[in-house]
């Protein structure tokens, strides 16, 4: 035996009951097959001989003595590498269900012990904050049933779409028109936008999946659905391709992809969707990208110009930035020119008390395209925890104080506003995005909620996997390790992708036809929308309903 | 869901006819409201001139009364008639009905140098002030407009009723276009300014049903910043300041009413022959587009009429007639009781489409499609 006091515990010492998730394992119905521990993303269990000591007592013969069994049973690592991130990988893979997390509800120690090796918590994934959101709580209550017909969702016409790009007010459309002077782009499109993911975070097969499906809702369903790239370009092909104009281009403070992007202009068949500007992500302000060693490829190394395996930090802030008036300037103006004036140029900011500042400033710049607001709720594929816990600005009341000043100046049609940053994180995708519209805005970007959807992400509120930063997805969505993206079949995201904008289709009909709104989109409708808490109703100017 | 009767006739009529012919309609009103505006005026005591102006409004006491007059008179209108209601207080639910105005101006001298679109102007200001004024008394002001031609009663009671006690079926008072709403009250609350018809420089609409898109609508026209456009005490007003926008602001032909209000889909907008020009349109106006059940009639100042629906034709509104008297009623019998004398067959029933016009001369309807080409003479 050894004796208590001589057993080694360091700082970080920890046992599984100290971690956020633990392993139930059932060793009468395990078969010792192994799948589990080739499965787990972070080696957090070993199959491992014990021995299980059984007293014995012969009191006829008056003898004491043990007995020992042996087995092999599952062990949990404890050491902060590999503690459990409770993606359930083992459990999916078990033919006997003998094995599977379960959340810790005991205060999770590990916490403490995450900053290891002189280097902050970093993880991908989302602000883990669970519960309803404001978004959740707000219903849509002006309905018109008995005081006029109400539409029917299933067979009267709706229309859904929106407008992304700068619009002119009516008198300036006219004289403009007449004077046969330039009018700025605008494109019609589905408000359910699918948010930037760059090419390097999602693996070949997601994406591959994901354009699939975008063109299937806008060549077979007529739902014109776009999605945008983060930064890191996009591959040849698809530049080269008729499928770039359901592509919202992004240009990020790396400017990584920029060059394949330029050299493919003069090959273009049709022009991009439109080219997003990232200022500012929700999840992480005033972070750049963050695109680890693990995950610059061979391909993506190519694409991005750069070696394969380092580290890819994008600055901050865009280098050529020295203030907002000159970005809006330079870089809306440029990439405006750069397309010939025919691609709505907008930039992405992370939600922020001074959102009001830059909106301000591009509604008086007859460039910009719109402008897109990410709340902190909103996801990213790799940053510091601290940033994405606690470092930004809910989008709700940010979105609302921007429409509101636009509104007093009588401009709320001229500069679209998209809002992003939690839209469906548990899960009510369409009712947050609805929320938002009446709210305010023109459109909402989604994220989380087409990983999730589209591609069975495992991530949740509750800290579950988030390991996209490292590239070791157990789903092959942001993994660029080809054993492990081969597990996701671009052909199935595809049609998940097209089963989730139909769904979402069928449901604003749904929340729009008791409303008595079918000809267009119900952008600040605030007068439909109720919330059962006074304090958020005053800020967002909505009905207080309990 | 309101009802609403229009007639148009070369022989001027009383409005107690259009009255009469909506009790034909009385299911779908609750006398919570009678609204009426007359143009082609002819008063049995008085002839009108063209540069007179009428002030029709509810002076609720003696004192906003003598303020009203001294006012106008300060402002250099020089009242020329004074219309007496034979008037019956007891049929009216109101205590607080001084005066119904109905007053003849001349215009003050001092403009006689002044284009109409400046004159418009200057009486659209006159009757916010006097709205004003009657706000800042506490509401002893009404004033429902103060233009050319154009006569309006606003009633609390049952419109047959509210005729009753204003005394108009003894004709002292006749005009060539009558428009008239029964209101049925839904959302909002009871108030002489939430009646239709809506009124701003010559151009009334009224209408039967619910804008739903209202709160954005009036927000943004509320942010442009155009005089007279404010008060929507009923979400219809916003139709009336759409059409006035569309016609004297962007000074576009009256068939783009219906397509800023009801634009075509982009499919359709593919293959129109202004199809670009209305996409661009669309998107530009895309806050004036219109929601929910509704047939919006209208009258402009050279006495046309003008009948619209919303796009998925969920009014029933009709239009009948014959050369000399035309009707635009919400319901059939309507127009049946405003012309009994015509060829029922040849009622019109306009789809989402259409708009319908009964030009001045009132030979002939009009239909226009929003499929048919059209001539943009300043912006295409």
């Amino acid at each position: 035996m050894v004796s208590v006091r001589s057993v080694y515990t360091s700082p970080s010492s920890l046992t599984y009951h100290d971690l956020p998730w633990i392993i139930h394992h059932r060793e009468d119905r395990c078969t010792l097959c192994g799948r589990c521990t080739s499965v787990c993303p972070v080696g957090a269990i070993s199959l491992a001989y014990q021995r299980q000591r059984m007293p014995k007592l012969d009191i006829l013969q008056k003898k004491r003595g043990n007995e020992y069994r042996h087995f092999t049973g599952i062990r949990q690592h404890t050491v902060v590498e590999k503690r459990c991130i409770g993606c359930g990988m083992c459990a999916a893979v078990c033919p006997n269900e003998a094995i599977g997390p379960q959340a810790n509800t005991n205060e999770n120690r590990s916490s403490f012990l995450l900053n290891q090796k002189g280097d902050s918590y970093k993880r991908g994934g989302r602000r883990n904050a669970t519960g309803k959101t404001v978004l959740d709580r707000i219903s849509f209550g002006r309905i018109s049933m008995l005081t006029d017909p109400a539409l029917d969702a299933g067979r009267h016409e709706f229309n859904t779409n929106t407008i992304l790009g700068r619009v002119l007010s009516p008198e300036e459309f006219l004289r403009r028109r007449a004077a046969g002077e330039w009018i700025p782009p605008t494109r019609e499109i589905f408000p359910f936008v699918i948010g930037s993911m760059s090419f390097g975070a999602l693996s070949p097969n997601m994406w591959l999946g994901l354009l699939q499906g975008v063109a299937y809702c806008n060549e077979v369903l007529g739902i014109p659905v776009v999605m945008a790239t983060g930064e890191g370009g996009c591959p040849p092909w698809v530049l080269k391709s008729p499928f770039l104009k359901y592509i919202i281009l992004q240009i990020a403070s790396g400017y990584f992809g920029w060059d394949e992007i330029i050299r493919a202009i003069p090959e273009m068949q049709c022009d991009p969707a439109a080219i997003e500007i990232k200022y500012g992500q929700g999840a992480k302000p005033g972070d750049g990208g963050l695109l680890m060693w693990f995950k610059v490829s061979k391909l993506i190394a190519r694409l991005r110009g750069v070696p394969e395996g380092v580290d890819l930090p994008s600055p901050p802030v865009h280098q050529t930035l020295y203030s907002i008036e000159e970005s809006v300037m330079k870089m809306i103006q440029t990439m405006s020119m750069a397309f010939g004036f025919r691609v709505p140029v907008y930039p992405k900011i992370s939600g922020s008390t001074s959102a009001k500042a830059v909106l301000n400033n591009l509604v008086r710049n007859p460039y910009a395209g719109g402008l897109l607001i990410d709340g902190i709720d909103g996801g990213t594929g790799a940053a510091y925890n601290v940033s994405m816990e606690a470092t930004g600005h809910p989008i709700a009341s940010n979105l609302r104080e921007c429409y509101l000043d636009l509104v007093r100046q009588g401009r709320e049609n001229e500069i679209p506003l998209f809002a992003a940053g939690g839209v469906g994180k548990n899960g009510n995708v369409t009712q947050n995005g609805m929320a938002l519209i009446m709210l305010g805005a023109s459109g909402v970007h989604i994220g989380k909620y087409i990983m999730q959807s589209a591609a069975g992400c495992l991530g949740n509120e509750m800290g579950r996997c988030n390991v996209c930063n490292v590239g070791i997805c157990p789903k092959g969505i942001t993994s660029q390790n080809e054993k492990l993206f081969r597990r996701l079949d671009p052909d199935d995201v595809a049609q998940r992708v097209v089963d989730t904008f139909m769904s979402i289709r069928t449901e604003m009909k749904k929340i729009m036809a008791p409303l008595g709104r079918s000809q267009s989109l119900p952008i600040g409708m605030s007068d439909a929308l109720g919330v059962d808490d006074q304090a958020i109703a005053d800020r967002l100017q909505i009905d207080y309903i309990c | 869901m309101c009802r609403l009767a229009l007639k148009s006739a070369d022989t001027p009529f009383s409005p107690y006819e259009v009255l009469t012919a909506m009790e034909a309609m009385q299911e779908g009103y609750d006398g919570s409201g009678l609204g009426l505006l007359l143009r082609g005026v002819e008063f049995e005591e008085f002839k009108l001139k063209p540069h007179h102006v009428v002030l029709s409004g509810i002076a609720h006491t003696e004192a906003a009364f003598h303020r009203l007059t001294d006012w106008m008179g300060g402002q250099g209108f020089q009242v020329k008639y004074a219309h007496e209601f034979d008037r019956k207080p007891g049929l009216i639910e109101a205590k607080d009905r001084f005066n119904y105005l109905v007053r003849v101006y001349r215009m003050p001298e001092a403009w006689a140098h002044l284009t109409t679109d400046e004159i418009d102007d200057r009486l659209l200001q006159a009757r916010l002030a006097i709205r004003r004024d009657g706000d800042a008394h506490g509401g002893d002001i009404t004033v429902f407009s103060l233009y050319r031609d154009a006569v309006m009663i606003k009633e609390v009671g049952w419109p047959l009723e509210v005729g009753n006690a204003l005394g108009l079926q003894d004709g002292r008072i006749k005009a060539r276009v009558v428009m008239a709403q029964g209101r049925q009250n839904t959302n909002y609350g009871i108030n002489l300014y939430a009646c239709h018809p809506f009124f701003i420089q010559g151009i009334a609409t009224m209408t039967n049903g619910e804008n739903t898109a209202f709160v954005p609508i009036k927000e943004w026209l509320l942010g442009k910043n155009i005089p007279g456009y404010l008060g929507y005490h009923s979400d219809s007003e916003t139709f009336t300041h759409i059409l006035h926008y569309i016609t004297k602001k962007l000074k576009l032909p009256l068939e783009l009413y219906k397509h800023v209000i009801t634009p075509l889909k982009t499919e359709e907008l593919d293959v129109h022959p202004n199809g670009d020009f209305l996409k661009g349109l669309r998107t530009a106006c895309r806050r004036l587009i219109i929601d929910g059940p509704n047939a919006v009639i209208a009258t402009l100042p050279d006495e046309t009429s003008m009948l619209v629906m919303d796009q998925k034709k969920m009014r029933p509104a009709t239009v009948g007639g014959r050369p000399g008297a035309w009707a635009i009623a919400s319901e059939m019998c309507g127009v049946d009781a405003l012309v009994p004398d015509r060829d029922p067959s040849l009622d019109f029933q306009p789809m989402r489409e259409h708009t319908v016009i009964i030009p001045p001369e009132r030979k002939e309807l009009i239909v226009w499609s929003q499929f048919d080409q059209f001539t943009l003479p300043q912006a295409a």
